[in-house]
C-alpha cells in the first residue's frame, strides 16, 4: 500500500484541532477553570466492566510493576478536586483496549473537566455554552435540546425504560427487526437499554443540534449520584449531536462508602465476565473519605467533537495516525 | 472451520449464520460510553442472496463457512442441470436452476464465469462482468439514427433482453455489462 506513511487527515484538519483547542483553553480560562494534566500511567485503573485496559511492565525484573494506561483521568482529577484544587480541566489521552471502529480509536483525546459547586443542570448550561462557542462560525445547529432518558426512549420506542418488562421488551424487539436482542440480553436489563438505546433512539437525535440526555436509569448509572427526588434514575447526562455520542456526565458521587460498594459491585461483573481484573483505586477511596466537594464532571470526546463540526464519516479523518498507522 | 471473533469480521469473510452460508458486507462497532459494546453487521445470504442486518454482542464469534469462488468454463445445459468445469482439473460440477439464478440469461456455452462452492456444492453463479452475444431478434432500426437516445429492446441467443441502440441491427454481436444489464457496445468480427 502506497503512502501508509501519510496521516489519514488533511492539513486543515490539523488546524482546525488546533483552533479548537485554543478555544476551549481559552472559555476555561475566562472562567477561571484550572487547566491541570494528570499521569496517564498509573498503579490502578478504573472499574468500569464495559471497559479494558492496557498495561504495560516498569521497571527490569525482578524489580517490576504493572502499570496501566488510564482508561480517563477521571480519578486523579477527582483527587485534585479531594486536595482543594476547585474547578479543573484536562485535555489528553485516554486509551481503552480493544474499541476500533468508524467512530473508535483504541488512543483518543478526551476533554474532561470538573465544576465545583455545580450540580447537573448548571452542568448542561455549561455544556451547551461551549458547544455554541466551538460551533460558532463553523457549522450552524438549532438550539441545544434536554430530554429525559425516559422521555426520549419512550418517544422513540414506546418502552418504559425504568421498569423492566421483559414481555414487553421482547415483543419491542420482534416488531423492530432486531430479535437477536432477545438471546444477547436476556434478564439483563441495562444491557436491553444498552442495546435498544444504541440501535433505535441513539440514531435519531440531536440531528443538528446538541442533545443533552439526562436522568439515565438507575441501573446505568456508573459513578452518578441518585436524583434525590427519584431513586429509579441518576444525575447523568449524555451529549450527542447527529446521532454520535460526544460525551458524558454527572453530579458526582462524593460517598466513599456508596462507591466502595460500587466498585465492589463492578469488580464483581468483571469476574463474571471474565475481564481482567482491576486493582482497585485506595488513593481514589481515601480522597473520597478525606471529602470530595459537592461538583458536577463532563467528558468529551475531541475526535468525535471535530467529526461533528467538520461533518466526516470516520474518526480516521480527524486523526493524523489512527491505530493502524501509529 | 475455525471461528471468527467479532472483532475478525471484515468485508467478504464467509461465515455460517442460522445455518446458512454468509458474507459479510459492513461490520460497525457500536458502543456507548459506559455501556456493552456491539457489533452491527451487514451480511448477505449466499444461498438468497438477501441482505440482513443483524447484531452481535462484541468477542461473540460465527463458525467460518467453507466457501470459495472458483473460475470454471459453462459446458452445457441437459434441460434439469448445467454443467461447468474447472478448465485446470477438468473437474465438473453441475448446478440447479436455482443456484445459476439470474446468471443463466448470460451464460452461452464455453464463456467462463465463476462458481461459488459451499462444502464443494455450487451455491451461486456469477457470469463475467462483460459478455459477447449475438442479437437474435429486434426490430429494423431507422436509416442513419447514430443517436443514443431512445434504443429499442433486443434479444440475444441466451435470451435475455437487452435495449440497444437504434442502429444496432439483428446478427450482430454486441457487448453487455452483466452487473447492470446495460448496452456497451458493437462488437467486430
Amino acid at each position: 500500500m502506497p503512502n501508509v506513511w501519510q496521516p489519514t487527515c488533511s492539513m486543515d484538519m490539523l488546524r482546525l484541532r488546533a483552533q479548537i483547542l485554543d478555544e476551549i483553553r481559552r472559555f476555561f480560562s475566562a472562567r477561571t477553570v484550572l487547566e491541570v494534566e494528570t499521569p496517564i500511567l498509573g498503579h490502578s485503573s478504573g472499574t468500569d466492566p464495559q471497559l479494558d485496559f492496557f498495561t504495560t511492565e516498569y521497571g527490569t525484573p525482578p524489580l517490576q510493576r504493572t502499570l496501566f494506561l488510564q482508561t480517563s483521568p477521571e480519578f486523579a482529577m477527582k483527587r485534585l478536586l479531594a486536595a482543594g484544587s476547585g474547578s479543573i480541566y484536562q485535555i489528553g489521552k485516554a486509551f481503552r483496549n480493544g474499541e476500533s471502529g468508524r467512530f473508535h480509536n483504541p488512543e483518543f483525546t478526551l476533554l474532561e473537566w470538573y465544576r465545583v459547586g455545580f450540580a447537573l443542570p448548571q452542568l448542561m448550561d455549561e455544556i451547551a455554552e461551549l458547544m455554541a462557542a466551538l460551533f460558532n462560525g463553523r457549522r450552524a445547529l438549532n438550539p441545544a435540546q434536554r430530554f429525559s432518558y425516559q422521555t426520549i426512549f419512550q418517544h422513540y420506542t414506546g418502552l418504559n425504560p425504568l421498569e423492566f418488562s421483559y414481555q414487553d421488551y421482547c415483543a419491542y424487539a420482534g416488531d423492530n427487526h432486531i430479535p437477536e436482542a432477545v438471546s444477547i440480553c436476556g434478564q439483563d436489563h441495562g444491557l436491553w437499554l444498552d442495546f435498544i438505546f444504541s440501535h433505535k433512539v441513539q440514531p435519531h437525535i440531536g440531528e443538528n443540534a446538541v442533545c443533552m440526555v439526562y436522568g439515565y436509569p438507575a441501573c446505568q448509572s456508573s459513578l452518578a449520584r441518585i436524583n434525590e427526588h427519584n431513586a429509579l434514575i441518576t444525575d447523568r447526562v449524555e451529549v450527542f449531536i447527529d446521532g454520535i455520542e460526544l460525551g458524558n456526565g454527572y453530579y458526582e458521587l462524593i460517598h466513599a462508602e456508596e462507591q466502595g460498594i460500587r466498585f465492589d459491585k463492578e469488580a464483581a461483573v468483571r469476574q463474571q465476565r471474565n475481564r481482567p481484573a482491576t486493582v482497585k483505586d485506595k488513593h481514589l477511596i481515601a480522597a473520597l473519605e478525606a471529602g470530595l466537594p459537592e461538583c458536577s464532571g463532563m467528558a468529551i470526546g475531541m475526535d468525535r467533537l471535530l467529526m461533528v463540526l467538520a461533518n466526516t464519516a470516520s474518526i480516521d479523518d480527524v486523526l493524523n495516525f489512527p491505530i493502524h498507522r501509529a | 472451520m475455525a471461528s471468527y471473533s467479532t472483532n475478525e469480521f471484515k468485508a467478504g469473510l464467509k461465515v455460517m449464520l442460522d445455518n446458512d452460508p454468509c458474507a459479510i458486507i459492513e461490520n460497525e462497532f457500536v458502543k456507548p460510553g459506559k455501556g456493552q459494546a456491539f457489533n452491527r453487521v451487514k451480511i448477505r445470504n449466499l444461498k438468497t442472496g438477501r441482505v440482513i442486518e443483524r447484531t452481535f454482542k462484541s468477542g461473540d464469534s460465527l463458525e467460518g463457512a467453507d466457501v470459495v469462488d472458483v473460475a470454471m468454463q459453462y459446458l452445457y445445459n441437459d434441460g434439469e442441470f448445467r454443467h461447468f468445469m474447472v478448465p485446470d482439473t477438468f473437474e465438473q460440477y453441475q448446478c440447479d436452476e436455482k443456484a445459476v439464478g439470474e446468471a443463466s440469461k448470460w451464460l452461452k456455452d464455453q464463456d467462463s464465469c465463476t462458481v461459488t462452492l459451499w462444502n464443494d456444492a455450487p451455491l451461486s453463479v456469477s457470469p463475467a462482468n462483460f459478455v459477447e452475444l449475438a442479437i437474435v431478434e429486434t426490430d429494423p432500426g431507422v436509416r442513419g439514427d447514430t443517436s443514443g437516445g431512445g434504443g429499442k429492446p433486443a434479444t440475444l441467443e441466451t435470451g435475455a433482453v437487452v435495449r440497444v441502440p437504434l442502429f444496432v441491427q439483428q446478427g450482430e454481436v454486441i457487448k453487455v455489462d452483466t452487473r447492470t444489464g446495460e448496452y456497451i457496445s458493437r462488437v467486430k468480427e
